[in-house]
């Protein structure tokens, strides 16, 4: 019975089995992005607490050592802030050589004018990093790939690399045959899915059953500009710019200092020419680079992103993880493959690799996530109207400007801005934030301050010269 | 190459005894010293360096901390949040792992400290 048979069966409730790992048991895990990489480690870590001996595969094509698209797992870069606390409290701790620059603010770019979100506790506590080894052509220093650093962890640990690209996952006899592109073919007890939604193994999965459901996705930007480090120091410092435009389509806009480079990331739905033309015309971003134009980039890519979760996302002896699972709305990526990667690993070793095993254990992670991101959406939504109404950005500038020029004053719109740019806190959160009667108070109050005639006048010389704008 | 955390100088107090906590620390670089004071007298407890997390009982209980944190050189401290923890735990009680295998090292620890010293006495 193939893979997609058997997923298809699993949606249809027939009578699943449990089975665990045994000494000696072995276990494929296609894709070494974080998500593969953090299950790895994870799994063979808890196997070793309770003294099970276990083998582990990790399939993975691409060198993280290599410069550009060849080594990179394309994406913005920000490791949040609870993932780096998650990680810290695990024992893993980023290098100094992959951590590209500690994040200290987000700055708020709108047509009513700018302000800088300062750290809740002054401290950096979110990482600019490379999946890959930097930029196309970028100068080899002492960086060191973030993607490449989660494998090393998981090598050390005991894990097989094996540097082969992976065409076919099917069931045989009870145990999971891996095919490689090189007629590489090995059983497993268990096939772990990590493979994210860029590649073409979920689609033929998908393709050959009417059963299973890959993930939904869409197409987003990202490009690198070299700016050096003088230059980036002196216009970006050590804050992610985030911008807050009347575009249609574009759901999050952010440039994101490194080394030596600005990573920017676009993230909407099909983000095309014309949105790109719109957003690189704008006078919020032009004005953020040197002299106000915006140099050509050095490296770019039009990676997917997952925006629904796949259904269903585990079957017997085979689970899907990371982004070809579950992930968050937009944000935190990483720490959605982390949650993923770890509920699994606990699963298959305290549990058991049957599809009754991963309902009953796994599934409550995946759908927590699923959940949180239909609140994500909602919240989603109300930016959206803030994007379009010029009338909520003087109120939100206003009511942020204001409590950041007070230090001690409470900073519920910071707050809520800042967690919801970080991917720090879960859009749950974020959105009962946005209920409680002193938030709404202070909005409107700011709405109506932000709006009246004499702001108006004061603020009437466009963008730049607003009596709320923050100076960074 | 950049670093996470907060930076402190040779001698900085990170925390007092006596504080309120809502949070522990991880050291990311250079070592801290866990100490407490009595009668003008200095009392060391630990001596930790990268890696090593310190104020963690904070996270469990609602008193104040029992001794003092201060940076031993250029040291970087990093900030887990008593909410960020506990909201992880409560997903994943295995990540409070780590931290239990240390308490129960250092608890391990002051047990043979007291037992040699009521020897001595
Ligand atoms: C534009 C953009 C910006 C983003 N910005 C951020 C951000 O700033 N912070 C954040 O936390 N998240 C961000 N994300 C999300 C983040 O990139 C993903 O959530 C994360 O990479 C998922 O990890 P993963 O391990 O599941 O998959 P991936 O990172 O995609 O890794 C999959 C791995 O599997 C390998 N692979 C694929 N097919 C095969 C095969 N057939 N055989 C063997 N190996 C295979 C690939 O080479 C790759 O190494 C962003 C995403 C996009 C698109």
């Amino acid at each position: 019975m193939t893979m997609v048979e058997d997923l298809g069966r699993l949606s249809k409730r027939s009578g699943p089995q449990s089975s665990s790992l045994q000494d000696g048991s072995r276990i494929a895990v296609v894709g070494a992005g974080p998500a593969g990489s953090l299950f790895s480690y994870f799994l063979l870590n808890m196997a070793e607490a309770v003294s099970l001996d276990i083998g582990v595969d990790l399939f993975e094509p691409r060198h993280f050592c290599h410069r550009g698209p060849a080594g990179c797992n394309h994406c913005g870069g920000i490791v949040s802030e609870s993932l780096v606390q998650r990680l810290a409290t695990e024992g893993i701790m980023l290098p100094d050589g992959v951590v590209q620059r500690g994040i200290e603010s987000y700055t708020l770019h709108m047509d009513v004018g700018d302000v800088e979100i300062e750290t809740p506790l002054a401290e950096k506590r979110i990482a600019a990093i490379y999946r890959g080894n930097g930029p196309r052509n970028s100068e080899p220093l002492d960086t060191h790939s973030f993607d490449g650093y989660l494998l090393e962890l998981a090598q050390e640990k005991g894990a097989n690399l094996v540097p082969r690209l992976v065409t076919g996952v099917r069931r045989e006899d009870n145990r999971m045959r891996v095919t490689c592109a090189d007629q590489y073919c090995n059983d497993y007890d268990l096939a772990v899915i990590a493979t994210g939604v860029n590649s073409r193994l979920v689609e033929s999965l998908e393709d050959e059953s009417r059963e299973f459901r890959r993930p939904g996705r869409t197409k987003t930007f990202i490009c690198e500009f070299l700016l050096g480090r003088d230059v980036i120091r002196d216009t970006f410092g050590p804050s992610m710019h985030v911008f807050f435009l009347d575009i249609p389509r574009l759901k999050f806009a952010a440039l994101i200092p490194k080394g030596d480079y600005v990573t920017l990331c676009l993230l909407g739905k099909d983000i095309d020419d014309e949105l790109m033309q719109q957003f690189f015309s704008s006078p919020e971003v032009m004005n953020c680079f040197p002299k106000g134009t915006v140099p050509s980039h050095v490296c770019h890519c039009y990676p997917r992103i997952n925006i629904d979760a796949a259904n269903p996302a585990y079957s017997d002896r085979l689970v899907m993880i990371g982004d070809s699972g579950t992930t968050r709305l937009f944000k935190d990526g990483i720490g959605a493959s982390y949650r993923t990667a770890k509920a699994a690993a606990r699963t298959v070793v305290f549990h058991g690799t049957g599809a009754e095993d991963f309902e009953k254990y796994y599934a409550p992670t995946c759908r927590a996530i699923s959940k949180d991101n239909q609140v994500g959406k909602v919240v989603f939504g109300f930016g959206s109207l803030i994007q379009k109404s010029r009338f909520a950005r003087r109120g939100v500038l206003r009511m942020t400007a204001n409590e950041q020029k007070n230090a001690n004053g409470s900073r519920r719109m910071s707050e809520v801005l800042w967690d919801l740019f970080s991917g720090s806190a879960s859009y749950t959160d974020v959105f009962l934030r946005t209920l409680h009667p002193a938030y709404i108070g202070s909005l409107l109050w700011n709405l109506v301050a932000g709006n009246s005639p004499s702001a108006s006048s004061r603020n009437g010389h466009g963008r730049g010269q607003e009596c709320d704008r923050v100076e960074h | 190459m950049a670093r996470l955390g907060k930076q402190y100088s040779d001698g900085d107090v990170i925390f007092r005894e006596g504080d309120t906590g809502t949070c522990m620390f991880v050291i990311q670089k250079g070592e801290v010293e866990v100490f407490v004071e009595s009668d003008g007298h200095e009392l060391i407890l630990r001596k930790i360096g990268a890696n090593d997390f310190f104020g963690e009982m904070a996270l469990f209980e609602h008193e104040t901390r029992t001794a003092s944190a201060r940076a031993v050189g250029p040291t970087h401290v990093l900030t887990i949040d008593k909410k960020n923890f506990l909201a992880g735990v409560h997903e994943d009680p295995s990540l409070a792992f780590r931290i239990v295998k240390t308490m129960s090292h250092r608890i391990r620890n002051l047990t043979d400290r007291l037992a040699k010293y009521e020897e001595d006495i």
